[in-house]
């Protein structure tokens, strides 16, 4: 939507509300659940190959993991899911995993160990985009039937050496972690595609409900599985309706033809303040917005030209102007609700400080070119980054451009300043440690592109042996007491100017209770939702 | 049948058999020539734009974060590291072949997408073209009779808007009116959630489907529905179709057989319809075929709002998803749906007007 639409919708929406409120006319059926949502991300229904948005949403729900998180209580950390039990071996390698009896597939297949075992290996052998998640831990193709193997009916996972048991257990609530029936996959194989073809649009899970229907960039449905485990869920049908335009969504929700929005902008939520019959839920999400600075610039790789920057963001006018209620200020390279995450934000805009800063390091006169992508609030933030550098004298000039244009630049180590957001990958700190602080090799020949600090041109230094030590820490507060230091040596050293955290707003019907979007840490749950 | 022979009064001796199905022949192989060049054309330039814009195939299905290496097997993989001519040829053979390939997002055939996508909007723009003709062609016939009046100035207001308005700020405005405040249609999506499934698919166009299931329930819904973005799209229709009327009558009531078939005693009813109308037919045909052509091609704008899953929508996702297939095969079939209209109005030439004959 261009600029002159976006205006023409605030307006219309503007008028509307002055004009009169829409009233709610309708209700959804009291055990029927209708969400409307930007579904047109979803690609694939394999939870070996799933890694969107709204497919996690869909993967949570149809498929059980060994361990889960519970979105009433996700602070708790996982849980036990399909594996009612564990145990560790002594040395710290292989975790036994000892199988819930009695739970069975949509199919009517019963979930044994053999399938857990199969759902994990294919994940590694089919090699899709999230395999890294399980193959980080020493599973190749070749020796996974090996290392992750079923022994007297229990599940033994054996890893190429001791990591935290934590890290294995999060990693393992990640979409990539999810059981299918491995007769019902198999009898859908073609040309040893280990069922990948039909999984991509099909489903074999014994979650708590089960897919009708998946119309790409129209709707999902799901129907609740009554013989789910932990007991059917009170909402019998899940409907998520694809709808595009956040004024079309509000609409819907006023109008009480659905029960929940996910997609509100700013306006719209602000449009519903007055209207007693919704409530707006905020989560932390994952996303974080940063800026980069590239180590291969001669001025940008001074020290105190990285600390400047730090003070030249102006971190309360942009959350409480165009921000507004989608992001909120976060400093760190772990979101909050992670494990090890720290509330500790010291920077705030104060141009002296930072000029005093420039001034130390001799910089004076810089010009720069900062990359971004085309999405309305990077625009901004790189203008409003304009604005402050301008006040000190950083001539900063923006390039927008699509993915591919800045994603390759930002690859190729090419941009001056990268602005970007960044989302992790798994509900475990490892995943942002290991690619904001993390980089052995720094030299060009490593091209290690999927490394935010190489990307970056930066050597992290004694902070690489820190995020190494960190995976294999045991204890879960030494755990995070590694992460709370890292995350302290990585604000005043780092090229990265971490800005913000991502808020998601749900718009939706009072009598809606439960509902949760899985924060930062996982996807949206709704086997636990009441009206 | 020559100039001479008409002249001199001489009936024309009936050519052989073979000679007379040979200009027929002759049309509809250079009909069927022109279809495949044009086809062709559009396919080879869709396809190098896509190759060459600043999108990309890869980074969609791999990720930002992917490493060099797996970013490398997916290029591999997508014949991306092939001559471009090389990549053309084997996309064409596939297309001979009537398969589009699969979609790079959704991983379903692309042939399948489109045969879902496409009846939603055909039924959408269907019914768009003839709320457009019904008012549109009466309002501008009626605007170039009665020139300057209060009637033409009304029409003259009514295209104004239906051309300066933008559609989006219309559509929900529209909807805020007709669905939000008042309650009198459907709101966005092609049924209420009531009614989704529960006509077997048949055509893909739910009006359609539900009358061939009897189920009247889900055909008042479906056009409860339809009746906002349809209107939306035949008012502007409308506007343009009414315009051209009007323009092409005021040229017909001008001419001097008007004047003459007046002076006659002619009705003005049959002066209107039986004369000025009838010879604007085949300047009309061109305008409505392409209004209907401009609205098969999906309105993304529309589509969007009211949250109907048409092709425009469809295509336009696939694009900004770098799904070249799906935005190939889209191409294809907006292709085909504009070179099928032509052919058809061509079609209706030879029947209206004995010139083209």
């Amino acid at each position: 939507m261009n600029v002159m639409n976006r205006l023409l919708c605030g307006a219309a929406l503007g008028l509307a509300v002055s004009v009169s409120s829409v009233g709610a006319w309708a209700e959804t059926p009291a055990n029927m659940l209708v969400i409307a949502n930007r579904i047109d991300d979803v690609t694939t229904l394999d939870p070996a190959e799933s890694f969107e948005f709204a497919g996690a949403d869909i993967s949570r729900n149809v498929y059980n993991r060994l361990v889960y998180l519970d979105p009433l209580d996700l602070e708790a950390g996982y849980k036990p899911d399909l594996a009612e039990s564990w145990e560790v071996s002594e040395d710290g390698k292989t975790i036994t995993f000892t199988m819930r009896e009695g739970v069975t597939f949509q199919s009517g297949n019963p979930v044994r160990a053999e399938d857990a075992a199969f759902s994990l290996q294919r994940a590694v052998i089919l090699n899709k985009t999230p395999a890294f998640i399980l193959s980080q831990f020493g599973f190749t193709p070749e020796n996974v039937e090996e290392m992750i193997r079923v022994e007297d009916g229990k599940l033994l996972i054996t890893t190429d050496k001791k990591y935290a048991t934590s890290f294995i257990l999060n990693c393992l609530t990640a979409t990539i972690g999810g059981i299918v029936d491995k007769e019902e996959v198999m009898a859908h194989e073609v040309d040893g595609d280990m069922g990948n073809t039909w999984l991509k649009t099909n489903t074999a899970g014994s979650g708590p409900y089960k897919l009708d229907s998946w119309k790409p960039n129209e709707s999902v449905s799901m129907s609740a599985y009554e013989d789910y485990y932990g007991g059917a869920p009170e909402m019998k049908r899940v409907i998520v309706r694809h709808v595009q335009e956040s004024a079309s969504q509000r609409l819907l929700l006023e109008r009480g033809d659905i029960d929940i929005a996910r997609n509100l902008n700013p306006e719209d939520i602000a449009g519903l303040a007055d209207n007693e019959d919704i409530k707006v839920v905020d989560e932390l999400k994952g996303r974080l917005m940063y800026l980069a600075l590239n180590g291969k610039h001669p001025e940008l790789s001074k020290p105190e030209v990285r600390e400047a920057f730090k003070y030249l963001v102006d971190y309360e006018g942009m959350v409480n102007s165009f921000l507004n209620g989608q992001y909120t200020i976060h400093q760190n390279f772990l979101p909050a609700t992670y494990l090890g995450a720290t509330n500790e934000n010291p920077f705030s805009l104060d141009l002296e400080k930072a000029k005093a800063l420039l001034a130390e390091a001799g910089v004076d006169g810089l010009e720069i070119e900062v990359g971004v992508r085309e999405a309305q609030e990077r625009i901004e933030i790189a203008q409003s980054l304009q604005n402050t550098l301008g006040q000190v004298g950083i001539k900063l000039n923006i390039t927008v451009g699509t993915a591919k244009q800045i994603l390759a630049r930002y690859r190729a180590r090419d941009l001056d300043v990268y602005l970007g957001a960044w989302g992790p990958d798994y509900p475990d700190p490892q995943t942002n440690a290991g690619t904001f602080a993390y980089n052995p090799d720094n030299s060009d020949e490593a091209n290690a592109t999927g490394l935010l600090a190489w990307r970056t041109a930066w050597y992290p230094g004694d902070l690489n042996e820190q995020v190494e030590a960190a995976v294999t820490e045991t204890d879960r507060e030494a755990r995070i007491k590694m992460y709370e230091d890292m995350q302290a040596e990585f604000r005043e050293t780092s090229p990265f100017v971490v800005m913000f955290q991502q808020i998601e707003q749900s718009a939706m019907q009072e009598n809606v209770t439960n509902f949760s979007t899985g924060q930062a840490v996982t996807a949206a749950a709704y086997w636990q939702v009441t009206k | 049948m020559s100039v001479n022979d008409i002249s001199k009064g001489r009936r024309p001796k009936r050519a052989p058999l073979s000679h007379s199905l040979w200009p027929t022949l002759k049309t509809v192989l250079r009909t069927l020539g022109s279809v495949a060049v044009t086809l062709l054309g559009l396919l080879f330039i869709t396809f190098i734009i896509g190759r060459v814009m600043p999108i990309d195939p890869v980074l969609s299905i791999v990720g930002e974060r992917a490493s060099q290496e797996t970013y490398d097997a997916v290029y591999h993989q997508l014949g991306l590291d092939k001559p471009l001519l090389v990549q053309f040829f084997y996309y064409l053979w596939d297309v001979l072949h009537l398969d589009f390939g699969t979609s790079l997002l959704n991983a379903r055939p692309v042939s399948e997408d489109i045969a879902r996508v496409f009846p939603a909007t055909l039924e959408l723009a269907s019914l768009g073209i003839v709320f457009g003709v019904v008012i549109g062609v009466p309002l501008g016939v009626l605007a170039a009779v009665r020139k300057g009046s209060w009637i033409d100035q009304i029409a003259r207001v009514v295209a104004l808007v239906g051309y300066s308005m933008p559609i989006f700020w219309l559509g929900l405005m529209g909807l805020l009116i007709f669905y939000g405040i008042l309650g009198w249609v459907g709101g966005p999506g092609r049924v209420g959630i009531f009614y989704v499934d529960i006509v077997p698919t048949v055509t893909g166009m739910i009006l359609v489907d539900s009358l061939l299931d009897s189920n009247i329930d889900v055909f008042k819904d479906a056009f409860s529905h339809i009746i906002l973005p349809a209107s939306l799209l035949g008012y502007y229709s409308l506007a343009y179709i009414s315009r051209m009327t009007r323009s092409f009558m005021l040229e017909q009531m001008s001419a001097e057989y008007i004047t003459t078939a007046r002076v006659k005693g002619m009705s003005e009813w049959d002066v209107i319809w039986k004369h000025a109308f009838k010879n604007i037919r085949v300047q009309l045909i061109t305008v409505i075929a392409l209004s209907y052509a401009g609205l098969l091609e999906g309105s993304v704008l529309t589509e969007i709002i009211f949250s109907w899953p048409g092709i425009g929508s469809y295509i336009t996702t696939a694009l900004l998803s770098a799904d070249m297939n799906a935005v190939l095969g889209g191409t294809v079939v907006v292709g085909l749906i504009f070179i099928l209209l032509n052919i058809f109005s061509d079609l209706l030439y030879k029947i209206f007007d004995p010139r083209a004959k």
